[in-house]
């Protein structure tokens, strides 16, 4: 593979690097240098597909989508299952890649962030598994939210910890991480999410999470022979997305689209929509696109998936959009509400809030692709988290 | 001659070290900002450190957050605490570093932010989550405006990263006393003096040393191995508490006079 991002700084373009307080500059010096150590370590490699397999229950299926298909009398849709992985969402195929890590670096203690509640289910999973103590750290709004998933992060064993503080969301969640982090630095790793932060997390994020697109790629070859014209994922920070389209950078016919959450509309001003509404700007440790206002001041976000609701993005995607190799759209919150009952009464599948906007976006990518084309999206997450929140919209 | 160099120099010849209090520009306004700054240079401070509130300050611990909140719901920006440093120049020729995250200064322009800080009377920049790794561009606008770029060394920081860190730095260095963000504590890092003599060993160049010191007792104790000591969280608690209250500035140089006495 001849794509060579990020450089050996952490850039992907202008994009990514490390914008940290230097109390967490050498660590991260560290964690690049044990990762790459295990990348090129092969019982480092057969331990996590061990644990992929075995635990996590890869690899997902590529399902062809038969009466969604007929329904948008369109391209050929086929869902890469990411549903089907243990703890309901693409989220533990990073989280155990790290947690190898952490016990590599000999650390006991792991702590991370969470949105929709998903990535903090499977840290601390990942934690329960191999005996680390866990704590992760989630906006109050969130919570109430995604209540369902903090009682599952208890019950692994992690403690919850509230983030009250600015809009008591992921963004808030991050932060909050981040000073636990530069204060325990010496005895905890922390598992960061998405594709985003100071390199080498979205490399790192990245790599961990391509076995998504390594396996679409060998099944719709097996299913269709030949490679999908288009693929399609949602991005909040971007992990799923980039996890689909990293091992497709290269087959130049193959389009790639990601879908932001646009909320109530961008008119509104209550969206996550970077790339619709934001400026590159430094938030979390990385050079991206981040929605802000005239004076730097990151803005608040709105979209009924707790999982995109946040105002920065992966760099590797916003490089990806600037060298024209990937497009961004944006669904709203109702269009990602008629995706998830869609996909829900089609298929008898019940995707996660997140994925729903993916799948929202096929309705109209489909037809204009045409019946002889092959649409491929990430389904990254199953729904039951939000079936409550759903039940409480639909019927006041 | 930049004000930090002469400030620095002059307590050298002397054998004094330099008080530097930290605040959050704009907490809760600008004119209350200008009247501290006032009070603290007539109670003895050296150097004043005037931080840029952000809406995101991952470095910090909850006393500047609360602050920075106050002041940006009162609508402090980047530019505004550009403008009280301009006011504060009206009366005072005190050395005055800005403290900033890097993103309001990417979003007005690195190049531009630095003409318009060095016109307003600005000495110094430090930008705590800004290594020197990222600094570039920063560091060419700010020296073609003659405002001092000034590096955060830690505990954790390697050799080869406290050698970028010094020579990077222009002005002094920034020691960050303990591994964590702002905030007052108990207690000091018992291996402080030594973990400092790595950064002491490299350069000649003024080193201040910041984070969770709150007390005059503590001051003190660092005094005694460092050019200067920033004391930021326990001062900007002051002001919460005495805000709204008439006589608070007094209170808060009050403060600032027991810290001089201390570092003397």
């Amino acid at each position: 593979m001849t794509w060579s991002f990020p450089d050996r700084q952490g850039h992907f373009g202008r994009y990514g690097g490390q914008y940290v307080p230097e109390t967490l500059m050498a660590t991260l010096e560290d964690l690049e240098r044990v990762y790459l150590e295990a990348k090129q370590d092969a019982a480092f490699q057969a331990e996590l597909d061990y644990y992929l397999h075995k635990y996590a229950g890869r690899p997902t299926p590529l399902y062809f989508a038969q009466r969604l298909t007929e329904k948008l009398s369109g391209a050929k849709i086929y869902l890469k299952r990411e549903d089907l992985c243990h703890t309901g969402a693409h989220k533990i195929n990073n989280t155990l890649g790290q947690v190898l890590l952490t016990r590599r670096m000999g650390k006991q203690r792991v702590i991370a962030e969470t949105g929709a509640g998903q990535h903090g289910v499977a840290t601390a999973t990942a934690a329960a598994l191999f005996g680390l103590e866990c704590e992760i750290y989630m906006g109050t709004e969130d919570m109430q939210r995604q209540a369902l998933n903090v009682f599952r992060m208890r019950l692994l064993g992690a403690k919850v910890t509230p983030v009250d503080a600015g809009s008591r969301t992921l963004k808030d969640a991050i932060n909050e991480a981040m000073r636990d982090w530069v204060t325990h630095v010496d005895d905890t790793h922390y598992v960061l999410g998405s594709a985003l932060g100071a390199h080498p997390f979205p490399m790192m994020v990245r790599d961990f999470q391509s076995v998504i697109g390594q396996e679409a790629r060998a099944e719709i070859l097996e299913m269709e022979g030949r490679l999908p014209d288009v693929l399609l994922a949602c991005v909040g920070g971007g992990s799923n997305a980039i996890g689909l389209f990293y091992p497709f950078i290269e087959d130049s016919s193959v389009r790639m689209v990601g879908v932001e959450a646009g909320g109530l509309g961008i008119e509104s001003g209550k969206h996550a929509a970077r790339f619709a509404a934001g400026e590159p700007g430094v938030l979390h440790g990385t050079l991206s696109y981040i929605l802000q206002d005239g004076d730097g001041q990151i803005q608040a976000t709105h979209s009924v998936s707790a999982g995109l609701d946040y105002p920065g993005v992966g760099p590797e995607h916003t490089y990806l959009r600037e060298i024209g190799r990937a497009a961004y759209v944006w669904v709203t919150d109702q269009e990602a509400l008629e995706g998830f009952a869609l996909l829900s009464a089609q298929e008898g599948i019940i995707p996660a809030l997140e994925c729903a906007h993916a799948v929202a976006y096929a309705t109209k990518l489909a037809p204009e692709i045409g019946p002889h084309g092959i649409l491929l999206i990430n389904l990254s997450g199953r729904g039951d988290k939000d079936v409550e929140l759903v039940a409480k919209m639909v019927e006041p | 001659m930049n004000r930090i160099d002469r400030c620095f120099e002059g307590l050298r010849a002397t054998g004094g070290k330099a008080l530097i209090p930290f605040i959050t520009a704009g907490d809760p306004d600008f004119a209350t900002t200008r009247e501290l700054a006032w009070a603290f240079e007539g109670a003895g401070a050296d150097l004043l450190e005037l931080g840029v509130p952000f809406s995101d300050p991952l470095a910090d611990g909850t006393t500047i957050q609360r602050a920075s909140q106050r002041a940006l719901e009162n609508g402090a920006t980047l530019k505004g605490v550009i403008g009280v440093v301009e006011q504060i120049r009206a009366r005072s020729q005190i050395p005055v570093a800005l403290m900033s995250y890097i993103n309001p200064i990417l979003r007005m322009g690195p190049r531009e932010f630095a003409m318009r800080a060095s016109d307003a009377g600005v000495d110094g920049i430090i930008i705590p989550d800004l290594p020197p790794e990222e600094a570039h561009e920063v560091q060419s606008c700010c020296a073609a405006s003659a405002i001092y770029t000034i590096f955060l060394a830690a505990p954790t920081s390697t050799e080869a990263r406290l050698r970028r860190i010094v020579e990077s730095s222009r002005g002094y260095i920034y020691y960050v006393s303990v591994k964590g963000v702002t905030g007052a504590r108990d207690a000091l890092q018992t291996d402080l003096e030594l973990s400092l003599s790595r950064v002491r060993r490299l350069t000649d160049k003024p080193i201040a040393v910041g984070f969770g010191i709150s007390t005059p007792a503590q001051v003190s104790q660092v005094a005694g191995f460092v050019d200067g000591v920033i004391v930021g969280s326990a001062i900007v608690e002051r002001i919460e508490r005495g805000m709204g209250k008439p006589g608070m500035v007094g209170e808060v140089a009050g403060f600032i006079s027991t810290l001089k006495q201390a570092i003397q």
